[in-house]
C-alpha cells in the first residue's frame, strides 16, 4: 500500500459538514465520571490481597513436604536443581528444533539449589550447635555413592513419614546424618530463620527474592494453594485472581493455548508439545501480536470491517443522510 | 469478595464468573454504544 | 543581509514551520468535529485516557508511601483498590476502543501508523500491568512470579528480566514502563489530532483499505 502524500485536514474535510464538539469538556467529563466509578468500586469492593506464603508457614503447615523438598534438593531432583539456564547447566531447557533462546545468554542468575537452600543455611546455623556441626562434617566427608544411598533410603522413608509436635519422624533405617540435618533445617524454617537466610543471602540490603521463591516453587505446598485458587497454568490460571475478583482477562488468548492441543499433549505436532509449551506459546503470541499491529497491511483481516456491518451502526446517521441525498 | 470464585465450565473452557461478568459487560457496553443515540452540540455548519 | 534573511537558515524556524504545518493549534484543539463523529463508540478512547490518568495518580500515591503501606493501613488499602479497579477499567475501555477502531477500519487514509502505535501501547500496557502484579508483594505475586519465570526463561529474556527480583520489577513498573506508556499515548493522540478522524467506510472519501 503506497503511503499517501500528506494532506492537510482542511483538504481532507473539504465538503464535510462540521458541528460543534467540545473535546476538553469531554475529557473533563471522562475524568470526573471515571473517577466516581473507580472510587465507588474501590470503596465498595476493595481489592485482592492474600498475604504471601512464607517458608516458615510452609514448614509449619506441611513439614513432610518441606523435608521431602529439602531432601530432593540434595538429590538434585527438584525443578530448580535440574532447570538449566539461567540458573545452572543441569538441564537443557525448552527448545523447538534448533530454536533454544534459553541457552543464548548462559547462566546469568546462578543458583546452586543443594548448597543455597540446604547446606549453606545449615552451616550458618551450626554456629554453636555441636550436633549439627558433627552431622554436617559426616555429610561432607562421605563420598558421592554414600550420600546417594542415604538420600535414596531417606527419601523412600519420607513417603511414610509421620509428624509429631511439628517434627518429622521416619521408620528406622540407614540415613546417615540426614535426619539430624533435616530436622535442624525444619526447625530453622519453622522459626522463620530460613526466610531470612534465603532472602538476605549474605547482603543486608537487597530486594531479590529469587532464592526463596525458587525453593518454595520446588515444593508442593505453594502449588497446592495455587491450585485451590485456580491459579495454575492448566486452570487458565494466568487470567484468574484470588478471591472473587476479576483477573487479567486481557491474557485470555495467552493462557488459552496452554489448554489446547498441541500444548496439552506429550507428542504434539511439528515439534510443539507440552514439553516446550512455554517457548511455543511465546513464539505464537509474538507472531499474533505482530500480526495485530500489521492488520492494515494484511488482506482479509483488513477487509473484515467492510464486510461486517458494525460500521453501519456507528455511522448510521451518515449512511441514512447519504441515502436520502441520492 | 475474598471467598474463592465459582467457575463456569464448558468443553475446555474454564472461566471464573467474575471474569465472565467483565467480558459480558464489555459486550453489552459495546452493543449499547452502537445503538444509543448520541447528543449533538448543534446541527448545521459551524 | 537583513536579520530576517539570516533567520531563514534557522533550525528553530524550520521546526516551528513543520509543527505549524503538521499540527496547527486549530487541529490540536479543534472546537468542532465532522458531523459523522456521532456515536458513543467514539468516547472509548478518551475514557481510556481518563483511566490512564487515574491509574498514574493512584500509582504515584502508592509509590510515594512505599510498598508496605498498601497492606498495613486502611487508607493504603483503599488506594491499592483504586489502582486495581482503575487498571481493570483501563483495560476494559482500551479493548472497547480497539474493537471500535477495528470495525471502523481506523487505519485508512494514511492512519496505519496510528493503529500500529495503538497495538504497541496495548502490548506495553500488558507488560506494565504484569510488572505491577509482580510488585504487589502478596501470594498472587509470588505464584505469578514462579509461574511466569518459565515463559520468560524459555523466551530467552529470563536472564535479564528476572520476575523473581522484586526490585527490578518494581523499578520497571513505577518508572520506566509508565514513562513509556505515557509517551506512546501522547504520540498516538498527536497522530489522531494531526490527521483528524477517519471518514466512514464507503464512497465519500473513505478508501477501501
Amino acid at each position: 500500500m503506497k503511503a499517501k502524500a500528506h494532506i492537510t485536514q482542511e483538504e481532507y474535510y473539504r465538503g464535510v459538514r462540521m458541528r460543534p464538539y467540545d473535546l476538553v469538556k469531554e475529557l473533563a467529563y471522562a475524568l470526573a465520571g471515571f473517577g466516581v466509578l473507580a472510587l465507588v468500586l474501590a470503596a465498595v469492593l476493595s481489592s485482592p490481597d492474600v498475604p504471601p506464603v512464607t517458608i516458615a508457614g510452609w514448614a509449619q503447615s506441611d513439614p513432610v513436604d518441606f523435608v521431602t523438598t529439602a531432601t530432593s534438593e540434595l538429590q538434585g531432583s527438584t525443578i530448580s536443581a535440574g532447570y538449566g539456564n539461567p540458573y545452572n547447566t543441569n538441564g537443557d531447557g525448552q527448545s523447538w528444533g534448533p530454536i533454544a533462546p534459553v541457552k543464548w545468554f548462559g547462566t546469568r542468575i546462578p543458583v546452586d539449589s543443594a548448597n543455597s537452600f540446604v547446606l549453606q543455611p545449615l552451616k550458618t546455623a551450626s554456629f554453636g550447635n555441636a550436633e549439627l556441626g558433627t552431622a554436617l562434617s559426616q555429610w561432607d566427608s562421605a563420598n558421592g555413592d554414600q550420600q546417594t544411598a542415604w538420600l535414596k533410603a531417606y527419601s523412600d522413608a519420607l513417603g511414610k513419614a509421620t509428624v509429631t509436635d511439628g517434627k518429622v519422624s521416619v521408620a528406622d533405617g540407614q540415613y546417615g546424618p540426614l535426619p539430624v540435618m533435616m530436622n535442624n533445617l525444619l526447625g530453622i524454617a519453622q522459626a522463620g530463620g530460613l526466610d531470612g537466610l534465603l532472602t538476605v543471602s549474605g547482603r543486608f540490603y537487597q530486594t531479590d527474592y529469587t532464592q526463596a521463591l525458587l525453593f518454595m516453587g520446588d515444593g508442593g505446598y505453594l502449588s497446592g494453594l495455587a491450585h485451590d485458587a485456580n491459579l495454575t497454568g492448566s486452570q487458565w490460571g494466568m487470567m484468574n485472581e484470588t478471591g472473587s475478583y476479576p483477573g487479567q482477562t486481557w491474557l485470555w488468548l495467552y493462557t488459552a493455548w496452554y489448554q489446547v492441543f498441541p500444548f496439552t499433549s506429550n507428542d504434539g505436532i511439528l515439534g510443539l508439545n507440552a514439553g516446550n509449551a512455554d517457548l511455543g506459546i511465546v513464539i505464537l503470541m509474538t507472531a499474533l501480536t505482530v500480526a495485530l499491529a500489521l492488520v492494515p497491511l494484511i488482506p482479509v483481516l483488513r477487509d473484515i470491517p467492510r464486510w461486517v456491518p458494525i460500521h453501519r451502526l456507528i455511522w448510521k446517521e451518515y449512511y441514512s443522510a447519504k441515502k436520502r441525498s441520492t | 469478595m475474598d471467598t474463592p470464585a465459582q467457575y463456569f465450565d464448558w468443553s475446555f473452557i474454564h472461566i471464573s464468573y467474575p471474569n465472565l461478568l467483565v467480558i459480558g459487560l464489555m459486550l453489552v457496553l459495546f452493543a449499547v454504544a452502537l445503538v444509543a443515540p448520541f447528543p449533538h452540540g448543534g446541527d448545521g455548519d459551524v | 543581509m537583513s536579520e530576517l534573511d539570516a533567520a531563514e537558515g534557522s533550525w528553530t524556524l524550520r521546526v516551528r514551520r513543520w509543527v505549524d504545518r503538521v499540527l496547527p493549534m486549530d487541529n490540536l484543539l479543534p472546537h468542532r468535529q465532522p458531523y459523522y463523529v456521532g456515536s458513543w463508540v467514539y468516547v472509548f478512547g478518551v475514557i481510556t485516557i481518563a483511566a490512564l490518568a487515574w491509574v498514574v495518580v493512584s500509582g504515584v500515591v502508592l509509590s510515594f508511601m512505599g510498598p508496605q503501606w498498601w497492606h498495613a493501613s486502611s487508607l493504603g488499602r483503599f488506594f491499592n483498590s483504586l489502582h486495581f479497579w482503575s487498571v481493570q477499567l483501563f483495560f476494559i475501555f482500551m479493548v472497547l476502543h480497539l474493537w471500535g477502531q477495528y470495525f471502523m477500519a481506523g487505519w485508512r487514509d494514511g492512519r496505519a501508523a496510528t493503529w500500529m502505535i495503538g497495538v504497541v501501547i496495548f502490548g506495553t500496557s500488558i507488560l506494565t500491568a504484569f510488572t505491577g502484579y509482580l510488585s504487589q508483594q502478596n501470594f498472587d505475586s509470588q505464584f505469578i512470579a514462579i509461574n511466569a519465570k518459565d515463559a520468560m526463561n524459555a523466551g530467552g529474556i529470563g536472564a535479564f528480566f528476572n520476575v523473581l527480583n522484586f526490585g527490578q520489577m518494581y523499578g520497571l513498573h513505577v518508572m520506566l514502563l509508565p514513562i513509556g506508556v505515557t509517551f506512546l499515548v501522547v504520540v498516538h493522540i498527536v497522530m489522531v489530532r494531526a490527521r483528524g478522524v477517519v471518514k466512514p467506510i464507503g464512497r465519500e472519501g473513505g478508501s477501501p483499505s
